[in-house]
């Protein structure tokens, strides 16, 4: 019963929100950051079922989020919006309410079926060779979007909002907000749950000891399937969310560069460890949010102090500089992340009263 | 119908002839000893037998059935466990998840039953987590449920190994060299032991040691091989005396 009380929790913290962004209590920016923060936590822990439970080093996550903005914008476009690329909604615009949930799944089953790019060649291949794999699995995901011109190729694709805003129209409420509040919780859930599972706990096992595994009657091949599958398909719905909140998608958004802030986030929060990253995952988002403030207020510091010569500015770009420096640094003095492969539950073990994570 | 059957099995890496000819048929509740000079191939064996390696020549028959093109997982799933040489552990995980994950192949439920907590889920870890402290407990490693196996004494390893084996419910048990490595004491208990394990479980047990006291107080027959050639087989008693294997153990100059 102590894993209720904490959906309990969390499902008040969820409804406290939604009900302040309905009574309009968040500002429009608060509420953006927020679904941003509960997208960067389903892309982060995603990808730590493979970087942290399995040990793999997979660092082309951002090519499933791809798959799954592109397919669940397309679907959402063509079901429920009149577009200029699927001409009239195929279904009434009420429906779009009760059929997003759908439009979700298919965008997490198009990302996982891409996922099998990476699962197959892992069943015969581990590590460094592995990992080029995935940056491989990325560039091709992305380079395959950019050439279909047919949705956008560069130019990326747009109008996929007015589904959100079908949903207003017919009951008024911040839908984009409940549904990533909704998802976020959902796709912790799931992976909890994996994790935790018997079956689930064959992911570590071929991360500590592959060989044992096999021998003791783990079906290797189908763990890793499972672990990629599962992982990418999160990250579909993570991308499909993206879109919907930006309302515009552009494969470049996806390249290696969001994969790395995946990574940032998995190891700021320590491998193998859910709640670690779960909480990575929100200061990340807040940390790059705060570099949206910090870095011009340094510019103009430095250039009203003399510091710099007047054509250098320090632009939003070198937020691509310390994202990088910090997983530098983390890999210098705390490789293990905040909380390492251990829960929440470890460092406080008051917390065992509410909730197990074995 | 014997329970395991190798014919003329043979193994090469590369240039190297790990095996030569292998043969052996065991029946159900034997307890057999597969001994030799380290390097002779005796690993080996075991790597073919539960799959890990698909032998060069020959043919190998679980339960008179070819395992020739079976994955590890699927031998074991056909009744066969084994420990390692080097313990194999899963080091970050507890105990008691190393003995449940011994049940991985016969789950009773899947990933989708994990995610809704169906009642069928419920059922089948219920079961398996009874049936894992049943076997600890026999096992006298219930205190030990939530450590990590890394931090347990190498003698307590060695049995969480043969609990995770057992949990499998195999009917032939491979163990490869159980006492390497335990002190005099520790080898006492874990021959009494395997006996008691051989006696209450009813099994075939298949094992490689290097300690002569262990494989004299416990097996019925052995076999004995050298350079991957086999070069005795007989009682402990007969093998004791014969000249081929003291020459390959203390070499020509004992003779
Ligand atoms: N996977 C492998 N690749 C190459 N050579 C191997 C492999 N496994 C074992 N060998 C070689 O086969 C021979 C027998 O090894 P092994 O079966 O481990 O001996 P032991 O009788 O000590 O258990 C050794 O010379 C070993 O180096
Ligand atoms: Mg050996």
């Amino acid at each position: 019963m102590r894993g209720h009380t904490l959906n309990i929790i969390f499902a008040l913290t969820g409804l406290a929100l939604i009900w302040s962004a309905h009574a309009g209590l968040l500002d429009n920016y608060v509420l953006t950051v927020l679904m941003f923060m509960g997208i960067n936590v389903i892309f982060a822990s995603s990808l730590n079922l493979v970087n942290g439970y399995m040990g793999e080093f997979s660092c082309g996550h951002a090519g499933f989020m791809c798959v799954g903005a592109y397919v669940g914008s397309l679907l959402s476009m063509a079901l429920f919006t009149n577009s200029k690329l699927f001409g009239d909604a195929l279904l009434p615009p009420e429906l779009a309410l009760p059929l997003f949930p759908l439009v979700l799944v298919a965008a997490g089953f198009a990302a996982a079926a891409f996922g099998l790019l990476v699962a197959l060649p892992s069943f015969h291949t581990r590590d460094d060779y592995l990992a080029i794999i995935t940056i491989a699995a990325n560039y091709i995901i992305i380079s395959i979007i950019e050439n279909i011109d047919a949705i956008g190729g560069p130019r990326g694709l747009f109008g996929m909002k007015k589904t959100i805003n079908a949903m207003g129209d017919f009951i008024n409420a911040p839908w984009m907000f409940i549904w990533v509040v909704l998802i976020t919780f959902v796709s912790v859930m799931i992976l909890y749950r994996l994790v935790t599972s018997t079956c689930g706990k064959g992911i570590p096992a071929v991360c500590q000891n592959e060989v044992a595994a096999e021998i003791m009657g783990v079906n290797t091949n189908k763990v890793k399937i499972m672990a990629f599958m599962v992982s990418s398909g999160l990250a579909g719905v993570a991308g499909a969310l993206y879109a919907h909140v930006y309302g515009y998608v552009n494969a470049q958004a996806f390249n290696i560069l969001k994969s790395t802030e995946g990574l940032v986030m998995v190891y700021l929060g320590g491998m193998g460890s859910l709640s670690g990253v779960v909480i990575a995952a929100i200061a990340f988002t807040l940390l790059v949010e705060g570099l949206r403030f910090v870095i011009p207020f340094v510019n103009d510091l430095t250039h009203s102090l003399g510091l710099l010569p007047a054509g250098f500015e320090i632009s939003q770009v070198w937020k691509w500089v310390i994202i990088p420096m910090i997983l530098i640094l983390l890999m210098q003095f705390r490789p293990e992340g905040l909380l390492g492969n251990r829960e929440l539950t470890h460092v406080f073990p008051g917390l065992k009263k509410w909730i197990t994570f074995k | 119908m014997p329970l395991l059957e190798l014919e003329n099995v043979s193994q090469r890496f590369g240039g190297l002839k790990a095996l030569t000819d292998f043969s052996i048929a065991l029946e159900d509740r034997e307890l057999v000893g597969l001994i030799g000079p380290n390097g002779a191939g005796k690993t080996t064996v075991f790597n073919l037998v539960s799959g890990f390696y698909t032998p060069s020549e020959g043919r190998i028959t679980f339960g008179g059935r070819p395992t020739r093109g079976l994955k590890p997982h699927q031998v074991t799933a056909l009744g066969m466990a084994r420990t390692f040489q080097n313990i194999r552990l899963w080091n970050d995980l507890s105990v008691l998840d190393n003995i449940r994950l011994a049940h991985h192949f016969r789950l009773g439920y899947g990933m989708v039953d994990a995610v809704f907590r169906t009642g069928r889920y419920g059922r089948a870890e219920q079961k398996i987590e009874r049936e894992a402290r049943e076997i600890l407990e026999t096992m006298e490693l219930a205190e030990f449920a939530a450590e990590q196996p890394k931090n347990l004494p190498y003698g307590v390893q060695r049995r969480v190994e043969l609990a995770r084996a057992l949990s499998t419910k195999p009917r032939l048990l491979l163990l490869d060299e159980p006492a390497a490595g335990l002190n005099s004491s520790d080898v006492d208990g874990l021959i009494r032991l395997i006996r008691w394990i051989y006696d209450e479980f009813k099994i075939c047990i298949w094992m490689i040691e290097h300690q002569m006291k262990v494989v004299m107080s416990l097996c019925q027959r052995l076999m004995v091989i050298d350079f991957g050639i086999t070069i005795a087989r007989g009682t402990p008693r007969e093998i004791q005396s014969n000249p081929d294997v003291i020459r390959a153990y203390l070499g020509d100059g004992a003779l």
